[in-house]
């Protein structure tokens, strides 16, 4: 079944059951961007040199811009007057959404990169598709995402060939890095019952559609980097239905920190 | 020789005095290049170790407003490190050698930094209090006298006022806000105002480079005179806030036309500076830790930039 | 320790079509590309740029201020060089 809303921001066009989809949809993406911009600012006046401490944080910038106006979206979608806020930071980590990859820690440098490679390589590839989706106003923010997305994946791709054809060390720390996060790679393009709703009513990016062009670049990164990609490792999933690792409860504990010690109030 | 050093000398000071903008080629005395390194160096580390104070709440602001902001605040913080280290670097020091003398306490950082914040009010205190009265300091040097520094400068004060306006505003929705916000401002004030104070340095009869420091146009108020400024500044703003400075002795004084205050405990500066405020060990610490945990990076990178060459090269 | 050290590099914007670009200021970097990226992450946060150029420190050569009389005080007597040297009558126009 095709849907073509005429006007998709009329969001009354949708069936209650797609609007529903739709909002877990775009859950999803916003928790995934908050999550790991969250991740990103961690590193804030901590990075291995002054420069690149600008550069993570301007990439956690983006995303969490990102994930307000996806927010702002699933709220209307949903329709219950929630707020951006309500969502972010008054939901549990049951209800959480993002995949396993972006709620892994920091760890080293190494870690952070492959993280973020592995991510911004899906994010880039699965937006530019976002890009013709019927629902305009995920195709709008798609629209302003995707450059970012195309600046992150560049920087995420050049420290990952420069970690790997770099030093001994570097060598060593991104296999490590890889090595423990590549079973969560899987699960991004891996799609939920929801996804797959979404993706037979022309919506959302069709994933088997994106892994031509994500494996090409990947390849190509992994080998200027002279690291080979990890074989036959079992992919872990789960976060985008709310199974998540031990790590987000963390996270939502400092996130949300305030807002549920002071329920209610206006900061 | 020595009536050439004079002349150059003199040469030298007419340019400052006439307002003509010293660049890093122009002869200038060993004293002044001197003491530029180690102000602007201060001034670069005090951004650095700046971010830290604030960094720690950016995992936890309230909102997801708040939380861009504060991050393009800090962010905005290494990027003032930047432009002040590259200022520096004009002079002929490194970036490295002024970082090694950071890590080993031989140069020093503002003081204001040693001190814990503690709720989300102090994020409304360090834009309001403490980046109001970096401005008050930042903004004469843009026409301090050597000419990558004021530039510099100018870049660092252009971002700096949405800093001060975003830490208004957090106090003001605070003071707006459920008796707990304006109790959690008021306890926030209370901690920071006497260490804003003495971000302005010791009072001038304790303060023997400040002459010199005028006479070359780096510095271009006294510390007290910069003080009084700022206090007459924040007292009504606090007011406007609905919040009391936590200093009984001010006063207005229609003879001045200025607020009189008390004095400053000059004896718990000294010991922070010293070294025995509640953050320095962990501010230095975490700077540290940064830097040598991102060595095996720097030298990746170099690594792989000479790989390259080489293949370019081939 | 001084040896990871990333050679400075010296950044110019353009910061609008049309304009020339301008010497902005320094930073570190390992190699052109990094140079650029870092530029534009630390030099053009609040979109102050359409352009980057960077070149690396210790490629640019200077004029010594030594020599500044002899390069710069003798175009000081060429006023004729400026356009505002020649009287042009009211009734001219477009010149």
């Amino acid at each position: 079944m095709q849907i073509t809303p005429s006007d998709a921001s009329a969001l009354d066009t949708y069936s209650a059951e797609v609007r529903h989809q739709l909002f877990h949809y775009v859950l999803q993406l916003a928790d995934t961007s908050l999550i790991l911009g969250h991740r990103l600012s961690e590193w804030c006046g901590h990075g291995p040199v002054l420069e690149q401490d600008l550069a993570m944080a301007n990439i956690g910038l983006d995303l969490l811009g990102e994930t307000r106006s996806l927010y702002q979206y699933a709220a209307e979608l949903e329709g219950r007057g929630q707020t951006e806020d309500d969502l972010a930071f008054l939901r549990s980590a049951t209800e959480y959404r993002n995949p396993l990859l972006v709620e892994q820690p920091n760890g080293d440098f190494a870690a952070t990169i492959t993280r973020q490679f592995l991510f911004d390589n899906f994010h880039y590839h699965c937006l530019r598709q976002l890009l013709t989706s019927p629902d305009t106003r995920l195709a709008g923010i798609a629209e302003k995402a995707v450059k970012e997305a195309a600046y992150h994946l560049k920087w995420s791709s050049e420290w990952v060939i420069r970690l790997g054809d770099g030093t001994e060390e570097s060598r060593q720390r991104l296999e490590k890095a890889l090595a423990h996060l590549w079973r969560y790679s899987g699960e991004l393009t891996t799609p939920t019952a929801n996804e797959k709703a979404l993706q037979s009513a022309g919506l959302i990016p069709d994933y088997a559609a994106l892994l031509p062009q994500m494996e090409a670049h990947l390849a190509h990164v992994f080998s200027e980097a002279t690291v080979p990609l990890p074989q036959g490792v079992f992919m872990m999933t789960g976060g985008k239905e709310g199974r998540h690792t031990e790590h987000l409860g963390y996270i939502l504990a400092e996130l949300q920190y305030m807002q549920r010690t002071y329920p209610g109030l206006t900061w | 020789m020595e009536t050439v050093e004079i002349n150059l000398e003199e040469q030298f000071q007419a340019r400052i005095d006439a307002d003509i903008r010293i660049e890093p080629k122009d002869w200038m005395p060993d004293a002044y290049r001197k003491t530029l390194i180690r102000q602007i160096s201060q001034h670069a580390h005090s951004e650095l170790v700046g971010m830290l104070p604030e960094g720690n709440w950016i995992t936890r602001a309230p909102s997801l407003k708040r939380k861009s902001i504060l991050l393009s605040k800090v962010q905005d913080e290494a990027g003032h490190g930047l432009y002040l280290y590259s200022a520096a670097e004009t002079l002929g020091t490194t970036r490295d050698q002024m970082l090694a003398d950071l890590h080993s306490g031989k140069a020093k950082y503002s003081s204001i930094f040693n001190y814990p914040t503690l709720s989300w009010a102090d994020m409304g205190c360090v834009g309001w209090l403490v980046d109001g009265a970096a401005i008050l300091n930042q903004v004469p040097l843009c026409r301090t006298s050597y000419g990558p520094y004021a530039r510099a400068m100018v870049r660092v004060c252009k971002e700096e006022s949405f800093h001060q306006r975003q830490g208004f505003e957090i106090m003001q929705t605070l003071c707006a806000g459920a008796p707990v916000q304006k109790e959690m401002a008021q306890e926030a004030l209370n901690r920071w105002w006497w260490p804003t104070l003495m971000m302005f340095g010791p009072k001038d009869a304790d303060s023997p480079n400040t002459a010199q420091s005028m006479n070359w146009r780096i510095k271009r108020f006294t510390n007290d005179e910069l003080r009084q400024k700022f206090v007459d500044m924040m007292v009504p703003q606090a007011e406007f806030l609905g919040l009391t400075v936590p200093d009984p002795t001010v006063k207005w004084n229609e003879e001045r036309q200025a607020y009189d205050f008390g004095e400053v405990n000059w004896e718990e500066f000294w010991n922070v500076v010293k070294g025995n405020g509640m953050c320095n060990q962990d501010r230095l610490g975490a700077r540290v830790k940064a830097h040598e945990e991102g060595a095996w990076v720097r030298e990746a990178a170099l690594a792989h930039a000479k790989k390259r060459a080489q293949k370019a090269a081939a | 320790m001084t040896q990871s050290e990333w050679p400075l590099w010296e950044v110019f914007i353009r910061s609008k079509q049309g304009l020339d670009h301008k010497h902005v200021g320094s930073l570190h970097a390992a190699d052109a590309t990094m140079a650029i990226q870092n530029a534009r992450d630390v030099y053009t946060r609040r979109m102050e740029g359409v352009s980057i150029w960077v070149v690396e420190s210790k490629h640019v050569h200077a004029s010594n201020p030594d020599d500044a009389e002899a390069f710069f005080d003798p175009a000081n007597d060429k006023v004729y060089r400026h356009p505002t040297f020649y009287d042009v009558p009211d009734s001219i126009k477009h010149m």
